[in-house]
């Protein structure tokens, strides 16, 4: 199994740690992983985003043109990014600011709304353990247990009071992520 | 038992350098390197081993500082990225002139000039071709993992120390940022002076008791007397490639057609590799380890098998001049690379072998 993931989004969504947490499940299962971030001045306010991948072989390139998922968290990366999903593969995205939507009818689209149920939860920095829960129900590569793993060895001790908070965004997540069909839309519009 | 962890590679760098038992680091920041110095600073090594680690006021500075503690006979580390390494250059001839053992790192970044904080390996020609002034070589380390930046820490030591000479270790902003589960090794005692002196002679300023001066310099005005340390530095330089040559085959026994690439080229090659099989292409690696001493040999017996050969390299061409030496126009090679801190995609180097090699 080899998973190449994309995540897209605004510099300061914790896109960065997302993907790190991700990858630190994946060590938690014995995976070998990879994580390349784009950094540099783009990184300011602006587009940041990481590229994660996990196999149970050794890893080539971590470096990628093309991705079995993108999980899409802004406009500008909605932009760049929906080309580079495989034929087949996966996209998750927050609808939260998106003007244009996808439209590929040769992936399978989600959406997750991560923004409002983060606001509703009342803590609007558990977002990307929201969108992190959608994507593990489409994609179940890491157990919960290994992400919760993950999150201790990501944050530090004095964050460990939180974990319950972000176990219980990952299951938000999970029971949130709804696929989008651009057939539908587009017989709608 | 080795510690995994999940880190970057400059910070996977930094911590072998405690681990190994270094006994200093001088540095200064820059861009996409800086997180050596940062990791240095935050994780305090003077509490754990005793190390120093200091941030100079210039990179001029941390050179110098190397070469003050190297004569000292002490395990001595600086790290910078490529505008940096220009500056410190003249200190590492004298390193290399005064036979004095010393681990470089460079990260590389875009350039000429300030250029950019991206990716890139054009100082391949800076590293192996002297850079600094003189006749003299750089043994040259070219990571490709975070794995790698851990474990080439503690080799760049003893390959230092072993011909009291200055190692570099080439990575670049790709290698350094990005982040791979590490083994790390268990921490070693640093050294003291009597053990230093034990393993590799007496040869550095340890305090003069009961034996003659010894003496650091790079000058010598008695021409006989500087030609033999030349020709001495050249015996080294044959010794390294006798004994220290380093490097990896991937999928080569029945390869068609070779890539050669080093560092991170050299994982997006594989790829590139991976997919030109999945396609019924033939393809192999060639990964040089060290890019001095550099595998010719190897080179020159895969040129007898395979139909072309194409050098992936994050720069203009650089190594494909070694490359084509190295196989003495026996048969095609092209090259291939992109700049300004693009990083070419598996994708582009499969069509660039196709375009260029296969045709």
């Amino acid at each position: 199994m080899t998973e190449e993931i994309i995540i897209a989004g605004f510099g300061g969504q914790g896109v960065l740690s997302m993907g790190k947490i991700l990858a630190y499940s994946g060590i938690m299962q014995d995976e070998e992983v990879s994580w390349m971030p784009s950094y540099g001045p783009e990184m300011r306010g602006g587009t940041a985003n990481v590229t994660v991948i996990l196999s149970d072989e050794r890893i080539s390139s971590p470096y990628l043109k093309i991705f079995d998922t993108a999980i899409i968290l802004n406009q500008q990366s909605m932009d760049k990014f929906e080309e580079t999903v495989k034929p087949g593969g996966f996209l998750i995205y927050d609808p939260n600011g998106i003007t244009h939507h996808p439209t590929r009818t040769d992936i399978q689209i989600f959406q997750i709304e991560g923004n409002k149920l983060a606001s509703e939860m009342g803590n609007k920095k558990i977002f990307n353990m929201i969108v992190l829960g959608g994507f593990l129900k489409i994609k179940p590569i890491v157990k919960l247990e290994n992400v919760i793993e993950g999150i201790k060895k990501s944050l530090p001790e004095r964050y460990h009071h939180l974990i319950p908070l972000n176990k219980e965004a990952i299951r938000k997540g999970m029971n949130s992520i709804n696929p989008y069909k651009v057939e539908e839309q587009l017989q709608n519009t | 038992m080795s510690e995994l962890k999940l880190m970057k590679g400059n910070e996977a760098l930094a911590e072998a350098a405690i681990r190994c038992g270094a006994d200093a680091y001088f540095g200064y920041p820059i861009t996409p390197q800086t997180e050596v110095i940062e990791y240095l600073m935050t994780e305090q090594p003077e509490k754990r081993t005793g190390m120093v680690v200091l941030q100079a006021e210039s990179e001029l500075a941390a050179i110098n500082m190397v070469y003050g503690a190297a004569s000292t006979g002490k395990r001595v580390m600086t790290s910078s990225s490529s505008p940096g390494i220009s500056l410190k250059l003249e200190g590492i001839s004298y390193l290399a002139g005064a036979e004095l053992p010393a681990v470089i790192v460079n990260v590389v970044r875009g350039g000429p000039g300030l250029g950019t904080i991206q990716p890139s390996q054009a100082d391949y020609f800076q590293s192996v071709k002297g850079g600094g002034h003189g006749d003299y070589k750089l043994y040259v380390l070219a990571p490709s993992s975070v794995q790698e930046m851990s474990d080439f820490v503690e080799d760049a030591f003893d390959i230092a120390f072993k011909y009291r000479a200055p190692v570099l270790i080439l990575s670049d902003g790709l290698i350094g940022q990005m982040m791979e589960k590490v083994y790390l090794k268990e921490q070693k005692e640093r050294m003291s002076n009597e053990e230093l002196i034990e393993k590799y002679g007496s040869w550095a300023t340890t305090g003069k008791k009961g034996r003659e001066r010894n003496i650091i310099t790079s000058l010598d005005l008695q021409s006989e007397k500087m030609e033999a340390r030349v020709h001495r530095l050249m015996k080294k330089y044959e010794q390294m490639e006798k004994e220290d040559l380093r490097y990896e085959k991937i999928l080569c026994d029945d390869a068609e057609y070779l890539i050669v690439a080093y560092g991170s080229s050299a994982r997006i090659s594989q790829k590139a590799v991976e997919l030109a099989r999945e396609k019924g292409i033939k393809v192999g690696l060639l990964r040089p380890i060290t890019l001095f001493p550099f595998p010719k040999k190897q080179l020159f017996e895969l040129a007898n098998q395979v139909k072309g050969i194409l050098s992936v390299e994050l720069n203009m061409g650089q190594m494909v001049e070694d490359v084509r030496l190295s196989v003495e126009f026996k048969v095609p090679v092209e090259h291939f690379g992109r700049t300004g801190g693009i990083i070419h995609t598996p994708e582009e180097i499969l069509e660039a072998l196709e375009q260029k090699i296969i045709k």
